[in-house]
Formats: C-alpha cells, sequence, structure tokens
C-alpha cells in the first residue's frame, strides 16, 4: 500500500526582483562579499560627491569669498569664465562667429555618422564646411573683421585641430598605407619608415618639433604661425596611425578581389579606387572613430607649447586673482565636454559595429 | 619565360624599354619617389643649416659635456646644478623608465582586475567596472593628470595637519610620506634575494616542464614560485640580521623628516597614468577572455578539470594569444605618455632635454635626444613582446 508523499513545496522563483537579486548579487559566498564591498564603496563615494557637487555648492555667488563658504563646488566660478573657457581670446563680441562654427563642425561630423551620406557627396560637405569655418574665424571678408589665429581658442579650436587633423590626414594616410603594401621596394621602405619612426615617438615630441624645429627648415624670411605649426605636426601624426588602420582594411580584403579586378583589365588606379578601397574602408569605420576619438582628446596637448585650446584657455580662466583655487571645478567642467563628445563617438562606433558585422551572425 | 616553341627555339628579343612595361614602370616610379624625397630632405638641411649659421648656432652634441647649471627635484642618482648636461639627460631618461616601469606593472594588475569585474555575474561589480573604463577613456589624459596634481596640491592640506592614512603614511600637498626602510645591509641582501627568485623560477619552470614530459608528474610551479618570491626576499633579510626599525617620516616644524617621499608631481603622474592605462587594459583582457569559445570551458569540466585549472591550463593561455598584442600597444602608449610628465613638471626626459634645448638654443639636437630615447625605449618594448608573443603562439602542424 503506498500513500501519496508530502507535497514538495513550489520551486523557489527563477524571475522577478527577487530572484534577480539573488542570481546576480549574492549566488555564492565570494559574490556576497564582492556585493557588500560595492555597496560600500559607493556608499563611501556616492554621498559625499552630491553634497559636495549639488546641495552645498554655490552657483550663483558673485565672489570667491562668498563661493568658499558654502564648503562644496563652485559652480558660480563656470559661470563667471564660461565664455573664456569655451571661447578663449577670440574678441569679445564677435564670438558668435566661433559659436557658429563650433555647431557647423560638430554638424559635419554627425553627418558623417549617417550611412546614407557615406558617398562622394561626404567630401563635398566636409571641403564646403571646412571652408565655412574657415571664413568665419578669419574673416576679413564679406564684412567680418579680420581676427588672427593666436586669438583662437578654446572648444572650436579644438574641435578645428580634430576635425582638420582627421581630414587632411586622410588622403596622406591613405597614400602611406598603399605604400606600405606595394611592391616596389623603394617606396615601400619610405613609407614603413615613416610610420614606424612617428609611432615610436610621443605626440609632444612631433608639438615640440613643430614649434622650435619647423621655423629653422623653411627658408629664410619665410614663416608659418604656431597654431599652423601644431596643425601640421597633429596631421603628421594623425596619417601614421591612419595608415596602419587602412592597412588592417586592405589586408582584410581577400585576394580574388584584387586578382579580379586584375583579370577586368583595371589600372592600379581603377583597381583601388572603385574595387578595394571602398570595401577596405568600409570595414575601417569603427576603428577609424577609435582614432577619431584619440586626436580628440589628443589636442589637448598643444596646451604644452602654448596654444589656447579648451584645456589651455581653462588654464588661463583659472589664473585669475579674484578666482583662486576652484581648479577641480573647472577641471570636472571641460572633462563633461570631452566626455560627451567622446563617449557620444564611441557609443555610436559601437553602434555601427554591431550594424555592420552583418557577415558574421547566425 | 623562354620556351622555345614560341621562339623557334632561339633565345627571347632583347627587351625594349616601354612604359607598357610593369618592370620598367615600377623603376621609374621609385626612382621618382626616392629622388622627391631626397629633394625634400636636402631642402630643409641647406635651409636649416643656413638659418642655424645666421643665427650663429654651433650644431653637434658638444654642449652635452657642458655643466649645467640647474636643478632636478627628484632624480634616483646624485645631481647638482654643477653637473653636466649629459647627466641630467641620464636622469631624465633613469626617471621615464621608472615610472613607465612601476606603471606597466601596477596598470596591468589593475586592468586585468576591473577587465574581469566587467565580465563578474555580480550585476553591481560589473556596472561599476564599466562606468570606471566609460568615464577614464573618454577623458583627455593630460585633463586626469591636471585633475590629480590640483587634487594634490589644492585640496590636501599643508604639512602641519597632513592627513595621517595609516600609521606612518601622511598626505599633504608637499606629497604622500611614507616609512622606508633604513639603510642597512639586510635590505640589500633581501634585494638580491629577490632577483635571484626570478633566475630560479626560471630554472624551476624549465625543470618541472622536462620533468612532466619524462614522467607525466606535474609539480606545482605557481605555489614554488610563490614561495620563493616570498621565501628569497626574508632568507636575505634574515641573513642580515633581521633589523626591525623603519624609517617613519615625523614632523619637524614645517616639514616632515625621514621616510621616502612621493612627490606631488610623481603622484599624480603615476596615479593619472595607471589608472588612465588600466582603463584601455581592462578593455583589452576583457575582450581577450570572450574570445575563447566557449565550448572550451565546456570541454574542460567535461574532462574532470577544476575551474581554476580551465582557467589556468585552457583559457588563459588562449586568451593570452589574443591579449598580447594590444597589450603591447598599450605597454608603448602608456610610455610615450608619460612625456606628459613635462606638464605637471615631473622631470621626466622631455622636462629635462626642453629645459637643456631653452638654455642652449641646441633645438635640433635636444629633440633628437627625445626622439632617439623613446624610438629605443618603443622598439625594445616591442621586441621583447614579439618575442614573448613568438614563444606562446600557436604551434601549428
Amino acid at each position: 500500500m503506498t500513500t501519496a508523499s508530502e507535497s514538495l513545496p513550489p520551486p523557489t522563483a527563477s524571475t522577478g526582483p527577487i530572484a534577480w537579486v539573488k542570481e546576480r548579487l549574492f549566488s555564492s559566498p565570494l559574490n556576497t562579499i564582492l556585493t557588500v564591498l560595492s555597496v560600500w564603496i559607493v556608499l563611501m563615494s556616492l554621498p559625499p560627491f552630491i553634497e559636495w557637487a549639488l546641495i552645498k555648492a554655490s552657483f550663483t555667488a558673485s565672489t570667491s569669498q562668498e563661493c568658499r563658504a558654502s564648503g562644496g563646488a563652485c559652480w558660480a566660478f563656470i559661470g563667471q569664465k564660461y565664455r573664456l573657457m569655451l571661447f578663449g581670446l577670440y574678441p569679445y563680441d564677435e564670438q558668435w562667429r566661433p559659436l557658429i562654427a563650433a555647431i557647423v563642425m560638430i554638424a559635419m561630423i554627425i553627418v558623417s555618422t549617417v550611412q546614407r551620406f557615406w558617398n562622394i557627396s561626404l567630401l563635398f560637405i566636409w571641403v564646403g564646411g571646412l571652408a565655412v569655418v574657415a571664413i568665419l574665424m578669419w574673416g576679413g571678408i564679406f564684412g567680418l573683421r579680420y581676427v588672427e589665429d593666436t586669438q583662437w581658442g578654446g572648444l572650436p579650436l579644438t574641435l578645428i585641430l580634430s576635425t582638420f587633423g582627421i581630414a587632411l590626414a586622410f588622403p596622406f594616410g591613405i597614400l602611406l598605407a598603399l605604400g606600405r603594401r606595394s611592391k616596389m621596394p623603394a617606396i615601400k621602405t619610405l613609407c614603413v619608415l615613416y610610420i614606424e619612426l612617428i609611432r615610436g615617438v610621443p605626440l609632444i615630441s612631433m608639438l615640440f618639433m613643430s614649434s622650435v624645429m619647423l621655423p629653422l627648415f623653411l627658408p629664410e624670411g619665410f614663416s608659418i604661425d604656431k597654431l599652423l605649426r601644431a596643425q601640421i605636426a597633429i596631421i603628421m601624426f594623425a596619417a601614421a596611425y591612419l595608415a596602419e588602420v587602412v592597412r588592417g582594411g586592405l589586408q582584410a580584403i581577400p585576394k580574388g578581389q584584387y586578382e579580379g579586378a586584375d583579370s577586368l583589365g583595371l589600372s592600379y588606379g581603377q583597381k583601388m579606387s572603385f574595387i578595394i578601397l571602398p570595401q577596405a574602408l568600409k570595414i575601417v569605420i569603427p576603428p577609424l572613430c577609435s582614432l577619431f576619438i584619440a586626436v580628440f582628446k589628443d589636442t589637448s596637448l598643444v596646451v604644452i607649447i602654448g596654444i589656447y585650446d579648451l584645456m589651455q584657455s581653462t588654464k588661463v580662466a583659472l589664473t585669475d586673482p579674484a578666482w583662486r583655487g576652484f581648479s577641480i571645478e573647472a577641471y570636472v567642467f571641460v572633462s563633461a565636454i570631452y566626455f560627451i563628445f567622446c563617449y557620444g563617438m564611441s557609443k555610436y562606433s559601437q553602434n555601427l559595429e554591431v550594424r555592420l558585422a552583418t557577415g558574421h551572425k547566425r | 619565360m623562354a620556351d622555345p616553341r614560341v621562339n623557334g627555339g632561339q633565345s627571347a628579343p632583347p627587351r625594349r624599354l616601354s612604359w607598357n612595361d610593369p618592370d620598367v614602370r615600377s623603376v621609374v616610379y621609385q626612382v621618382v619617389a626616392v629622388a622627391l624625397v631626397g629633394i625634400v630632405g636636402w631642402f630643409l638641411v641647406s635651409n636649416t643649416l643656413h638659418n642655424l649659421s645666421t643665427r650663429n648656432i654651433s650644431t653637434g652634441f658638444d654642449f652635452l659635456s657642458r655643466e649645467s647649471g640647474f636643478a632636478i627635484g627628484e632624480s634616483p642618482i646624485a645631481f647638482g646644478p654643477e653637473n653636466t648636461y649629459a647627466r641630467a639627460i641620464l636622469v631624465g631618461i633613469l626617471n621615464t623608465i621608472r615610472i613607465a616601469v612601476i606603471g606597466v606593472i601596477l596598470a596591468t594588475i589593475l586592468g586585468t582586475i576591473i577587465g574581469i569585474a566587467r565580465l563578474s555575474k555580480n550585476w553591481l561589480v560589473a556596472k561599476i567596472a564599466m562606468i570606471y573604463v566609460e568615464v577614464i577613456r573618454n577623458v583627455p589624459l593630460l585633463l586626469q593628470l591636471f585633475f590629480w596634481y590640483a587634487l594634490i596640491t589644492e585640496t590636501l592640506p599643508g604639512p602641519r595637519q597632513a592627513i595621517n592614512v595609516m600609521p606612518g603614511v601622511f598626505m599633504s600637498n608637499r606629497g604622500i610620506k611614507v616609512p622606508a626602510p633604513t639603510e642597512h645591509f639586510a635590505f640589500d641582501l633581501a634585494a638580491i634575494g629577490f632577483m635571484l627568485a626570478f633566475v630560479l623560477i626560471f630554472i624551476m619552470v624549465n625543470l618541472a616542464k622536462k620533468r612532466q614530459d619524462a614522467t607525466g608528474k606535474a609539480f606545482p610551479v605557481y605555489r614554488g614560485g610563490l614561495a620563493l618570491l616570498i621565501g628569497m626576499p626574508l632568507l636575505g633579510w634574515l641573513i642580515g640580521g633581521a633589523p626591525w626599525e623603519l624609517d617613519v617620516p615625523k614632523l619637524q616644524g614645517f616639514n616632515f623628516v625621514g621616510g621616502a617621499t612621493l612627490t606631488p608631481e610623481f603622484a599624480a603622474l603615476l596615479f593619472g597614468l595607471v589608472l588612465y592605462t588600466a582603463g584601455f587594459i581592462a578593455e583589452v583582457v576583457r575582450s581577450g577572455i570572450q574570445a575563447v569559445n566557449y565550448g572550451q570551458w565546456e570541454a574542460a569540466s567535461a574532462l574532470g578539470l577544476s575551474r581554476s585549472q580551465t582557467l589556468r591550463l585552457i583559457v588563459l593561455p588562449q586568451s593570452l594569444r589574443v591579449i598580447i598584442p594590444p597589450m603591447t600597444s598599450q605597454y608603448l602608449n602608456l610610455t610615450k605618455n608619460s612625456s606628459l610628465a613635462v606638464a605637471i613638471g615631473y622631470p621626466d626626459i622631455v622636462s629635462i632635454a626642453n629645459t637643456t634645448l631653452n638654455q642652449t638654443g641646441q633645438a635640433i639636437e635636444g629633440i633628437m635626444i627625445i626622439m632617439a630615447v623613446y624610438l629605443s625605449i618603443s622598439l625594445s618594448i616591442s621586441l621583447f613582446m614579439n618575442w614573448y608573443n613568438k614563444h606562446i603562439a600557436l604551434v601549428e602542424r
């Protein structure tokens, strides 16, 4: 005779918030320790930060004494100095011009991210956009006052150095990559030497070279100004890295594509510009994005040779004796600007990687 | 080429120079390219020589043996204003190597921990690691260096109100003070023991491998290595008489005496470089571990290996192959990024060469020294990592 055994308790929930917490936070002793440790770190860092940045912070103080008395962050300092930090020494009443220039450059970057524009029209957009930026910044025509480029500064200058840097390094980098893949030993050696030399030294040494050595290289009575020299250094630097990125794309194209182009009787130029490069460049768009982020961040190094980019104009704002000792606030503000740009671009490139990786999905 | 049926048994006709011959074109292109580079180079060199002669700047490296006349804030070897420029440059090189070596070691440890944390099943840990990586990687390193430097010099109190973090460790706006071992023979012995441990580990690993190949018996290499690393310095310290005294920093007047100092410059640079590079290394480690097929984990557990054995013997060796090349470039980046020291005043090679070229006017020589130093450091790191990469690369049939 058998009796029904006692009914078991229902299985523990495998969905719902409690199960999630159990699974993701307390699944094992080690996991529990890690959770407790992380909670402790968050509790130790977050409340004091919020207290400093928001609760005790002063947003409206008109003097630094008033600000200091609040005991928290002094955002009023940013309110006082944001024009200087964002636009540098550009003439005060003309600052709408760098503002529009910055908007044009940001628009150019955004347009470049739209897949529909990935054709020859992008080239025209960039040439046109960069020309508009140059006219706005320099002026001298259309009734705009001429502004020397020693007075440029702030965010527009950072954007100029990085967008012009990448845009002008592009053709140069592609030529270098093709040269490195070439079968002609002399051309290959020259390209390898250039790429490896540049990649082996820090950007600072290139900037120093541009500021102290370049004037010696030029014939007497002929000089180019500091900003242009720094821009040349950034272009030369970016081109070497760009060449390596493009080379990666060239190597990823199957040999059959090269042979197919050859068997159709295409010349080298036709083969590259119609068959190989369009495919290779499409592959390397995500690493190109990372390179652009890297160049954007690296332009901050021009501080060291005294060019008024976003970093340097911030440092200048910090030297005002009436507002001493608010570096942390200023640096947090500038970090936020850099972060918005770089994070946006990196999110975009991650997104793109997923979208372009159609071949590997199963 | 010389098919007898085509040419009726005779040798091929002499080649005519033609633009349609790819070999001819290739030679012409190369000659033109080399000539162009040569002309540009000659143009630049002749301009430079002319400019130098009109400005009365002498070329050459004679200035290196002259007295430098400047002092250097921190130096691993004795240095004063009476020493030569050559010695100043040497100090710079040593300072660069010092920050690079310490930075690479710390960044690798921190980066690996964060990389693994990003893959953790623990939601909170994974999120904190992700926020860290995103914030650090998207803010310029220079800005981070300025930030740490300002944090140390502006927000920390003066030496008299220094924050006592741990017994003997003081943080103030003059830097971080830590206890240091006093000058004693035993500590030198311990250092020698530490270095000797590496040699012994190398021998032990080879012997263990031979024994395993011959008998199939495994030797606890990792535990043995750890024991050697701890035991050998301890042995040296014991032989030296096991001294206990540490040189603890003490407040005297307005500043600390004794102990070792992390200057604000060094601390900010090290902090910045390590935290920044760790963010990138974390991504390298994460992608390396993710690159190993999940089937490898399953196959290993089917063979009855424990989880730690699987990680050590199956997954890590395979992910290392993916990790090594990008890790190399991160090490190179850290070394090159240490040149940003010039912005916060740590006397690395760039900052000293910069002072030198400002004082002497020898711009070309100064920049050549900087570039030569970085090129040789970069090349040695790449050579070593390439050797290591070949060592662990997949050997196919």
